[in-house]
Formats: structure tokens, sequence, C-alpha cells
């Protein structure tokens, strides 16, 4: 009879892992999503370009690729990384690029004729964006970045191939030294699950926030 | 005589191969209240925008209370204007737009303290008292803390008056301003317009549907027809003996739809 307890502590310290991954992670890829999506709105080309190439750049690559350049190929050009620190990064810059889209689509959502209000009340730029736009956009930015919280959260399993002990990876350790693949890999479905549930949750806690007075109706 | 508070001079305004404005001059004096009226499609909601500078003119000048619009003195010659000093400009402008365009999020309050904070630097207590007492000018003082969504249109409207009525502007615009509202509302903001007629010396600029009213409203009515003024002149002169023909059979269609004059 195999004694589960001290199993069951090693997938719940990769369980921490695994939340701090996708907490940072998530935390670098909504910067990433603001800088990349309103880059791409900027009125400079330059910056519409570098965002632009950055968004298509991390869209188009394989996570799993983006991950061992962090980890293995960075160091030649002299920049090390501990595993969390690349996948982090890895994660951060993938998700945000999905999330850059996002929030360029929810400004550009917004009406036209909040833009003239704004003129006609001599509003600039910046201002416009901070107080009457992106709270606006908020609310329809919500439920896709909720999408891309879970989407982050499923791929650090990939960090694992990077010897970061999250829950996948201690999952398979369990099961190398039990024989047993059932029961950690079924204790890692349903705490992934409880993860994205909770991920779900606090997401919809915020949408119900941030579009509190705004009923649809054509203001 | 006082010179004009707007001058527009010989403007054109295209979208495409589409000549709206076909180079237009009128001058509108300070203090005066200006209705105009023309077909849709006929560039008078286009003078409002460009005037808010929503749009920009493709030739002609246009000064605004002594100084050019969309132009600055660079170095001698005159080239068009940046950012700011179209910021500067828009000061002395205020527009109410025929949707109302609140801001959905923010309440009757802070829809009116918005601009004047971020724009003039007004702080909070002041923003708020000064909203406050053109809530009350508009009726809608007990609904400072509601938000848009919770308004009738008349009273969206009203409330948009009082916000643009807040950054204090020399001319103010009024696009189409009942247009949108149910009839029985369109009384409640015209209400407010003829107070403010009468308690201010604002130039007010109004583009309207509403034949009577700008009849009893203004002091000079345009006609427009295809981007150019066909006829003005006082309201009854418009009204009752319209001298050319389009501005005739204008006001025949008008009567015809049910728009008393």
């Amino acid at each position: 009879m195999i004694d589960w307890s001290g199993y069951i502590g090693l997938i719940l310290q990769g369980a921490l892992v695994t939340i701090e991954l996708t907490v940072m992670g998530s935390a670098l890829a909504l910067v990433m999503a603001f800088v990349a999506g309103l880059g791409r709105l900027s009125r400079f080309t330059a910056v519409r370009t570098l965002a632009t190439v950055y968004i298509e750049f991390f869209r188009g690559t394989s996570i799993f690729v983006q991950l061992f350049w962090a980890y293995f190929v960075l160091p030649f050009a002299g920049i090390t990384l501990t595993p969390l620190q690349a996948g982090v990064l890895a994660l951060g810059l993938n998700v945000g690029a999905y999330g850059a889209e996002v929030v360029r689509g929810a400004v550009r959502a917004i009406g036209r004729e909040q833009h003239e209000a704004c003129v006609a009340l001599n509003l600039g730029r910046y201002h416009r964006m901070r107080h009457v736009i992106l709270p606006q956009a908020l609310p329809l930015m919500l439920p896709t970045f909720g999408n891309n919280a879970i989407e982050l959260l499923k791929g650090t399993a990939v960090v694992s191939l990077i010897s970061l002990t999250d829950m996948t990876f201690q999952a398979q350790v369990v099961r190398a030294q039990t024989g047993s693949t059932l029961i950690p890999f079924t204790a890692i479905l349903v705490l992934y699950f409880a993860m994205a549930t909770a991920i779900s949750a606090g997401v919809g806690w915020l949408e119900r926030r941030a579009s509190r007075g705004l009923d649809g109706m054509r203001v | 005589m006082p010179s004009p508070i707007i001058r527009i001079d010989n403007i054109m305004k295209t979208y495409g191969p589409l000549t709206v404005l076909d180079g237009l001059s009128m001058n509108v004096m300070p203090g005066e209240k200006l209705a105009l009226i023309g077909p849709s499609g006929s560039g008078k909601t286009t003078i409002l925008r460009i005037l808010m500078t929503l749009e920009r003119i493709n030739g002609g000048h246009i000064e605004v209370d002594g100084e050019q619009l969309y132009h600055i003195q660079k170095a001698g010659s005159l080239v068009s204007a940046d950012e700011r000093h179209l910021q500067k400009m828009r000061e002395k402008i205020g527009m109410v737009f025929q949707h109302f365009n609140l801001f959905p999020h923010k309440c009757v309050l802070d829809n009116i303290t918005l601009a004047p904070m971020l724009t003039k630097g007004v702080a909070k207590a002041a923003a708020e008292t000064r909203a406050m007492e053109l809530l009350d000018m508009v009726g809608m003082a007990d609904k400072a803390k509601s938000m848009p969504a919770q308004l009738s249109g008349g009273q969206k409207q009203r409330v948009a008056i009082a916000r643009a009525l807040a950054l204090s502007p020399k001319i103010m615009l009024f696009d189409e301003v009942t247009s949108a509202l149910d009839p029985e509302l369109v009384e409640e903001v015209l209400n407010v317009m003829r107070k403010l007629a009468a308690e201010t010396d604002m130039t007010m600029l109004l583009v309207t549907h509403e034949m009577g009213f700008a009849h009893d409203f203004a002091d000079r009515v345009l006609f427009f027809d295809k981007g150019r003024i066909v006829e003005e002149g006082k309201p009854d002169d418009i009204f009752r003996n319209p001298r050319q023909e389009r501005t005739q059979s204008f006001l025949r269609k008008i009567i015809a739809a049910g728009h008393r004059v």
C-alpha cells in the first residue's frame, strides 16, 4: 500500500508553482496586452509597426519554442534566466500578444460619438483614453481576458519541459515513483479545473463590477 | 458695429468625389442666435462639425473670436494649426449632439464635472457646485447621481446641454438636438434652450427641423441647399415670405409632413 500523503504534498507544491506562474504570467500578459494593443492604435507609424511585429511574432510561433528560446538560447546572448523567469516571460509575452488584439478590438468598438463628445469637451488624447474610452472598453475586454488567463493556466504545463517543478512535472514524478498514473493525473485534472473555475468566477465578478450602469442603452 | 465672432470665408468641404460645402462664406455676430435649416445633406450639420473641429476643411479660412481656427502664423506665413492651437480654440466652442453622447459609465454629475476638472484644472468641489447650478437651470438637479441609462432622452439632452455649458463657451452649437427625441420630450429641451437664449449672451448656432422653434428662437435664419446658402433673413421673412423657389418648396414639404411653422 502506497502512502499517498507525501505524494499529494508534492503535487500541492507543484500547484503553488503553477499558481505563481499563472499570476505572474497573467500580470505580464496584461501589461503587454495594453502596451501592444494601444501601440497598434498609435498615430505614430513606428509604434504601430513595433506593436504589430510583436503581436504577429508571438502569435505565430509556438509557446514551446518560445519557452526553449527564453531558457536555452538567451544565455548565449548573456541573459540567463531561472526556469521560473523564463516561464513567466514566455507565457506573458505569448498570451499578451493575444490580449493585445482584445484591447485593440474593445477600444475600437467604442463608438465614434464618444470620441466626438471628448473633442467637443476639449479632452486631450490621454484624458480621452484614460477617462472615457478605456473605462467603457474594459467590460468588453474582460470575457476574452478570462479566456486568455485560462489558456495561460493550461499553458503553464509546458514549463515542466525546462525542469520547472510545476503541477504537471510533479505528477510525472509521482507517476514515476509510484507507478500509478490514475491518481496523480486525476489529482491535477481536478486541480487545473478548480483553478480555471476560480479564474472564471473572478473575471465574472470583475465584469459585473466594471459594467455597472452600462445597461447597453444608447446614451 | 462690433466685428463678427465667426467669419467663414470661402470654405470647401469634400468627401472623396462628393462636395458638401462649396465656397461657403458667412459671418455670425457676437450674441447672435442663428438657425440653419434645409434638407438633409445640405451641409448645415457639416458647418457645425467643422466649427467644432470634428471635420477638417479642404480650403478656405475660418476665424473664431479674432483668431484663425485651422491656421496659425509661423515664420510669417499661415500654416495648418497643430493640436495645441485646436485645443485652445475649442475652449471657445461647445456642442450638443443629436444623440446626446453622454458618457454612459459616469453619473450625471461626473459627466458634467469631468471636462472642467481635467481641462481647466477646476477643483472638484468648485466643479460640482457649478455643475449643480447648471443642473438646476436645466431642471435636472434631482438626477445628479443618476446614470445616463436611467434617464429619458429629453433628460439626457438637458444634461448634455449642462455639460457643454460647464466649460463656459462663447459659442454653442446645437446639432438637431431634438431629432432623436420622442415627440412629447421635445418641448422640455426646447424650453431649456429658450431660457438659455433669454438669460445669456452666448452666440448660438442651431441646426434644426423644428421650424416653429427656429422661428421663435433665431435672430436670423439661413436656408441651405447643396452646400450653399440659398436664402437668409429674419425668421418672419424666411418663413412667411420666402423669396427663393427652393426655400418655398422645402417649407411646403415640411408643413406637409406635419411640422408647424
